[in-house]
């Protein structure tokens, strides 16, 4: 059982937990991530590690109310105590001195890059940022990455904060604006990753999406999360999460990501029915 | 009383009503029948039997305890050697093994040993009440045991009873590999293994899930943390595919995840969450037990048709001959000398159709087995929603990668001192299939046996 220790709402469907895990603490490094089981009847859902403290032995992820299983963790409290918690999973992030790096964080995960931007800037790059979210209160930890950034930049599709508009957009104009850019590091939808990378293409910058593939053991054992890279099959759980943008068939991971569709909505129904609090929105 | 020159059979549900359901299917011997069984033994002096099980059970011996009705003792003459017999009883495969050797079967049916291995242990369970071992006195040392699956655990509840402190380390959040993840609860009920694996705990051994050693912890931090030696028995878990147009459509599994989803995951009853593709239709290509598992499970999913694709003839099956009857009993409809080409797109990323070619038998290959030959211009279709790949595992390299020192072969699995166990790394140990490749279950606990008593000797020298 691995305790959550602090809970905070970032977003009205995002949650924060701070995790009691030492000895995963201990070795996660950036873009690793997680296995959980809720209880002993739950499904194994993998989550990127958005933090971690070796010295107190925890480590932070953020959560997505999307369907039966993520709403039931979103209603979990501090206090109280996740199953199962396995990692740190994948190959970490290739960290190191490239010169100016720019990380770009839509939705969710603005929580995954925090950890990059923060191990781009101790290696010494110049770390420039770019969260997008739908709309106002949906980007969280401003704060947290200007503390390991030297420029923050803010989309939101409605306008409603920062500029209106994508993050593609946006970092169209900072490689245009800027003098070289050494590398873009993008974590956000699969349909975001897509449109950014094919900005990033014809400037030639090299361009690094973590892949939030399907997935049941994560330590390669399945097959589940098998992904498109150039014309190789790789498995995101131990070949990634991190793969070159460039080379992604995004249209077969999108396609891949539905595959339980049916299934998640007979579920959040079900749930529905018996009357669980917010269940599937 | 003339001893019967057929074995005793083994009550079994009927075809109509197990696919149903995952209810065991063999239902296991009365007290009467393993008796009556038990009586056909010869009590040969030579125990040829004994031969030819890997873990050495002293076979004639718990066969005439349970002719004297002494059940538990036979139960515990069995644990002398082997501390999963009720997993062993009901998937070994005994006809390769114990009961090819035995004298009664050069001429009629041999005696059914592994029915009544299973009978004692389960009547042992039945009990409610195992007894535990005497264990020797702690002597001080601690081994690691990387994975929880059958030699894993064969060689904590060893060197436990030898008296070192055990800690096993399993990636995922259950003990047992493959016989949690692979086999299917009515081939192998999971209370079953859940108690052998209680059992292990009951030695003494420490059982650490959710540990993925090459992640959380590397080997040598194993050693940092005070462990004397370190055995891998981490298996051989890395899905096959065919590398055949139209593999990543959805609706096409690896067995690994098509059974990891079923049977780990319980995603065949409605109180679990994991989800799992229910179809009409599966084709399950591959001719091994995890795929007649498969297929099975697919059955019992509720499935209206399910195909066995196998490039070779029934004759070149890899799987049990038992295992293919069970199957063809439940109505598997087995497409034989057929091999598929390519997965057909429904034209919204599914998977609408396997094209698949006929085959003939050419030369003999590497294996001894004659090579399948494509017969051209004889491609056909087979509408399926759902394609299971069954066509077996690699070596997954999460802890080798981690671990360089510890030399493999080409293929990944790990290169050890045959009769020892021993890998290029100093006092780590391997054995089961990710030093052999995909073997069984007993091969692995065999190997974990003899490493336990390597490890004994050097640690106690």
């Amino acid at each position: 059982m691995y305790k959550i220790l602090n809970k905070e709402t970032l977003a009205p469907d995002e949650k924060m937990y701070v995790l009691d895990a030492p000895d995963i603490a201990g070795k996660t490094l950036p873009g690793q991530f997680i296995i959980i089981r809720i209880d002993e009847n739950g499904e194994r859902i993998p989550l990127t590690i958005a933090d971690y403290d070796r010295k107190k032995g925890t480590i932070t992820i953020i959560v997505q109310e999307v369907g039966k299983s993520t709403i039931q963790l979103g209603n979990m409290k501090k206090g109280d105590s996740i199953f199962d918690v396995a990692g740190p999973l994948g190959v970490p992030t290739h960290i190191e001195k490239y010169g100016t790096v720019i990380c770009v964080g839509g939705g969710v995960g603005i929580a995954c890059i925090y950890p990059i931007a923060s191990a781009m800037k101790q290696a010494g790059n110049k770390v420039i940022c770019i969260l997008g979210a739908r709309t106002r209160e949906l980007i969280f930890w401003e704060d947290k990455i200007k503390a390991v950034s030297d420029e923050v930049y803010i989309t939101t599709d409605d306008g409603s904060y920062g500029r209106k508009g994508f993050v593609s957009g946006r970092l169209k104009e900072l490689i245009d604006e800027k003098e070289k850019i050494d590398r873009v590091m993008v974590i956000g939808p699969v349909i975001m990753m897509k449109v950014v990378s094919e900005v990033t293409r014809p400037y030639k910058i090299k361009t690094i999406v973590s892949l939030n593939s399907i997935m049941v053991d994560g330590t390669g054992m399945c097959g589940s999360c098998r992904v498109e890279i150039g014309d190789e099959i790789k498995f995101a759980c131990v070949d990634g999460p991190d793969f070159d943008a460039h080379q992604v068939n995004y249209d077969l991971l999108m396609n891949r990501q539905k595959v339980y569709a049916r299934e998640e909505k007979e579920a959040c129904n079900k749930c529905k029915q018996e009357g669980n609090v917010n269940a599937c929105k | 009383m003339p001893v019967s020159k057929k074995k005793t059979p083994m009550p079994s549900r009927s075809p109509g009503e197990r696919v149903k359901n995952f209810n065991e299917v063999p239902l296991g011997y009365t007290e009467g029948q393993a008796v009556e069984e038990a009586r056909r033994c010869l009590q040969c002096k030579k125990m040829p039997c004994v031969a030819g099980c890997p873990v050495e059970i002293n076979i004639p011996a718990f066969i005439q305890l349970i002719v004297d009705g002494d059940f538990i003792g036979a139960a515990k003459k069995i644990k002398e050697k082997n501390s999963l017999p009720g997993i062993c009883g009901r998937v070994c495969p005994q006809e390769d093994q114990c009961e090819k050797l035995c004298v009664l079967g050069k001429k009629n049916d041999p005696v059914a040993i592994g029915n009544l291995e299973r009978f004692a242990a389960d009547y042992e369970q039945g009990r409610g009440k195992v007894d535990i071992p005497e264990r020797a006195r702690g002597n001080g040392r601690k081994i690691a045991v990387v994975g929880a699956g059958p030699s894993g655990l064969t060689i904590a509840g060893d060197l436990a009873k030898l008296g070192y402190e055990i800690t096993i380390y399993e990636a995922l959040h259950e003990a047992g590999g493959v016989l949690v993840y692979g086999i299917p609860e009515f081939r192998l009920p999971k209370v079953i293994v859940r108690k052998e694996v209680d059992y292990i705990e009951k030695l003494g051994v420490e059982i650490k899930t959710n540990y993925i050693i090459g992640k959380t912890h590397t080997v040598d931090e194993l050693f940092e943390m005070g462990y004397d030696a370190v055995y891998i028995g981490i298996g051989a878990g890395l899905p096959m595919f065919m590398n055949i147009p139209g593999e990543n459509l959805n609706g096409v599994y690896s067995a690994n995840e098509f059974l990891t989803r079923a049977n780990l995951m319980k995603a065949y009853r409605k109180d679990y969450d994991t989800p799992i593709i229910r179809a009409k239709r599966y084709a399950v290509v591959g001719g091994g037990n995890v795929a007649m598992d498969s297929a099975r499970v697919a059955l019992r999913l509720g499935a209206e048709k399910v195909y066995n694709v196998y490039r070779r003839s029934k004759k070149e099956m890899p799987a049990r001959i038992e295992e293919i009857k069970r199957a063809e009993e439940e109505g598997i409809d087995f497409r034989l000398l057929t091999n598929p080409v390519r997965i057909l797109d429904d034209g919204k990323g599914w998977v609408k159709a396997v094209e698949c070619i006929r085959m003939e038998l050419g030369e003999p290959d590497d294996s001894g087995r004659r090579r399948p030959v494509p017969v051209n211009g004889s491609e056909f279709t087979v509408e399926v929603e759902v394609v299971i790949m069954a066509i077996g595992a690699k070596a997954n390299p999460l802890l080798t990668v981690a671990t360089p020192d510890i030399e493999l072969n080409k293929w990944g699995y790990i290169v050890v001192d045959d009769k020892k166990g021993m890998t290029s790394k100093k006092s780590v140990y391997a054995g089961g299939d990710i030093v052999t490749g995909s073997a069984t279950v007993i091969s692995a606990m065999g190997a974990a046996r003899k490493i336990a008593k390597v490890i004994h000797e050097s640690l106690s020298s």
